[in-house]
């Protein structure tokens, strides 16, 4: 570190004019975008996104395809001839979802864990349209990348099955299902976010999202009777994934968009408790 | 000007800060010192709208903080050192700082050696000393030319050029006219920055003083007497209205005394007077971070300042003592 230099203010506004006015929305949403780009965990969570994302589709579509053509497991079994895109869809993003995970959390529980939502908060001390814009520059971000992982992962793996079974954008619902796995995993990013900013806590978090996703909510699909088919229909990414399936199962009591909107919905409501208690705690 | 007024925060069952009420004006440094925990980082959270206090309130140039139209160009603040991300740069975090405010981008490079972080400013903060992350909260505080700056604890793992640095920036930014309210914990460093003092303790207001008075009324003056004929003084000094404690004798030599409320001409004017032969007259004064422990210990020990004052003011040099006369600057103040 070099000594420090003699103390001189220039007297004269060296920051610039000042308008008098508010920060509007757009300086919000840059500042988001700067913080967002300039850590290093947003670049590695996403190359990590893609590789695993793409890498266990090509790979696991790959093996099956070999198994069939050798024989050794039955067609209908492996589930890649009866429903190839949801084969195709369902193996990398089914993994690559947890990085989307991870960062929805991460991208606000690292303020708290580092103290930068000091500085942020006394820079922008009207705090929702903090969260606001952090979950718009979030979801966008995701959003784009998450639509390239989906088409890659498409492209590549009806590539991979084409000697087994024709898979093409033309067919029914097949451009739904990769347009809306890119949907899915913005939303559950912001999921992530909105539990990341109730918790306030990385691990925690992120422990809290991956065991949702992973274990509690498929499990209440074990639940008995009718209503135990209900809560499962309506668990945030149960209903979240039939947009990401191009056929819909029989006797599904919800349609791929009512499915997303409900867990729109669940995304909603988490996010407006994020920004109530944002509001109410001390920072 | 900061304003604060009937400030109460409390964290479950603790009071962190007991409905304080004080200025903080323009042009001066003004020292906020109390022991750790008495609750000043505490203040300066509320003041900058991070806590939400139970009651009162805290303005500036008489808005809220969350009212201030472009809080950064009105308003620097240092919390505490390392409150950013330290996967990214000190300059980044500077860049997004200045783009909340419409800030220009060369206003960071400025800021940036400002402080001397030039050479490292790119570099990511999870590489950088407790001194240098100081350094950057300045730069942050700095960056948007703010007429009010509330540092806490500046000068912590600075070096001791930096802390003179520190105090020297300080200085200049109140000779701009600026409102600079700067805390520490210590006495010592606070006598050669600032110019006004508000002590607090357990959350409760002490003192709200001039620094030069602090001292003089919180530093105890006595005078260390030594005479071979004690006694005789001792009662001629009582009749004066002196207040004299006798001190062991030690190495044959007469007995010390220790007198308060007669200045050391005066008593040597009384022993002349009667002849009485004098082997010692040595003013004592306090030393400053003695007289602010004792002060601030008071202030645990009688649970504020109302008990404080009620205490009468013995004679005895101990806590109550040294606390009242400070006490009495924070009359009324804190009620």
């Amino acid at each position: 570190m070099t000594s420090a230099s003699p103390v001189t203010i220039p007297a004269t506004g060296p920051a610039g004019p000042a308008t008098g006015r508010r920060a509007g929305f757009g300086r919000l949403l840059l500042t988001e975008w700067t913080k967002i780009r300039s850590v290093r965990s947003t670049l590695w969570t996403l190359i990590i996104f893609v590789i695993v994302s793409i890498g266990l589709t090509s790979l696991l579509t790959l093996l099956t395809v070999h198994a069939l053509s050798a024989g050794r497991r039955g067609e209908r079994a492996s589930g890649l001839t009866t429903d190839p895109v949801g084969f195709i869809l369902g193996t990398g993003l089914g993994l690559g979802q947890l990085a989307i995970c991870v960062l929805g959390a991460l991208v606000i529980t690292s303020e708290y864990s580092s103290g930068t939502i000091r500085a942020t908060l006394l820079a922008v001390p009207r705090r929702i349209p903090v969260l606001i814009a952090k979950c718009l520059v979030f979801a966008v971000l995701v959003f784009v990348v998450a639509e390239i992982v989906s088409f890659g992962c498409f492209f590549v793996g009806a590539a991979i099955v084409h000697s087994k079974v024709s898979v093409s954008l033309s067919q029914p619902g097949v451009t739904r299902a990769v347009i809306g796995s890119g949907l899915y995993l913005t939303v559950l990013g912001l999921f992530a976010l909105a539990i990341g900013s109730l918790i306030r806590h990385t691990a925690g978090a992120i422990t809290t999202v991956i065991g949702l996703v992973l274990v509690i909510f498929p499990l209440t699909g074990l639940l008995p009777y009718s209503w135990g088919a209900h809560i499962h229909a309506y668990a945030p990414t149960i209903a979240g994934q039939l947009i990401t399936a191009d056929q819909q199962q029989s006797g599904a009591l919800l349609t791929p968009w009512e499915g997303f909107a409900v867990f729109c919905g669940w995304t909603a409501l988490l996010l407006i408790a994020g920004a109530y208690l944002l509001r109410r705690r001390d920072a | 000007m900061i304003e604060v007024r009937d400030l109460t925060k409390r964290y479950g069952d603790k009071l962190a800060v007991d409905h304080l009420t004080f200025d903080v004006s323009p042009g001066r440094v003004t020292g906020f010192l109390g022991p750790n925990g008495a609750g000043k980082s505490t203040t300066m959270r509320l003041v900058l709208g991070l806590d939400r206090p139970q009651s009162g309130t805290a303005t500036i140039d008489g808005l809220r903080y969350e009212q201030l139209p472009q809080p950064l160009r009105t308003v620097g603040a240092l919390l505490e050192a390392k409150s950013m991300h330290p996967g990214r740069s000190a300059y980044n975090h500077l860049l997004f700082l200045a783009e909340s405010q419409g800030v220009p981008r060369r206003r960071v490079d400025e800021v940036l050696s400002l402080v001397g972080l030039s050479a490292v400013g790119r570099k990511r903060t999870r590489t950088y000393s407790l001194g240098m992350s100081q350094r950057v909260g300045i730069a942050a505080a700095l960056l948007g030319d703010p007429r009010v700056l509330l540092l806490d604890e500046p000068v912590n793992g600075l070096d001791p050029e930096g802390i003179l640095w520190v105090r020297n920036l300080m200085k200049q930014l109140a000779a701009d006219g600026r409102t600079i309210f700067v805390s520490s914990h210590l006495m010592n460093e606070m006598a050669v920055t600032a110019d006004h003092l508000i002590v607090i303790g357990k959350g409760k207001l002490i003192a709200d003083c001039p620094t030069h008075e602090f001292i003089e009324r919180s530093s105890e003056h006595s005078v260390l007497v030594r005479s071979p004929q004690a006694a005789t003084l001792t009662d001629l000094l009582a009749a004066e209205g002196g207040k004299v404690t006798t001190q062991q004798a030690n190495g044959g030599r007469g007995d010390a005394l220790n007198v308060t409320g007669l200045d050391a001409p005066r008593i040597g004017e009384i022993a002349a007077a009667r002849g009485i032969v004098l082997h010692e007259l040595t003013p004592q004064l306090a030393s400053l971070e003695e007289a602010f422990m004792e002060l601030t210990a008071g202030s645990v020990e009688y649970g504020g300042v109302a008990r404080v004052q009620a205490a009468p003011a013995a004679p005895a040099p101990g806590p109550a003592a040294d606390a009242e006369p400070a006490a009495s600057a924070a009359e009324g103040r804190n009620r």
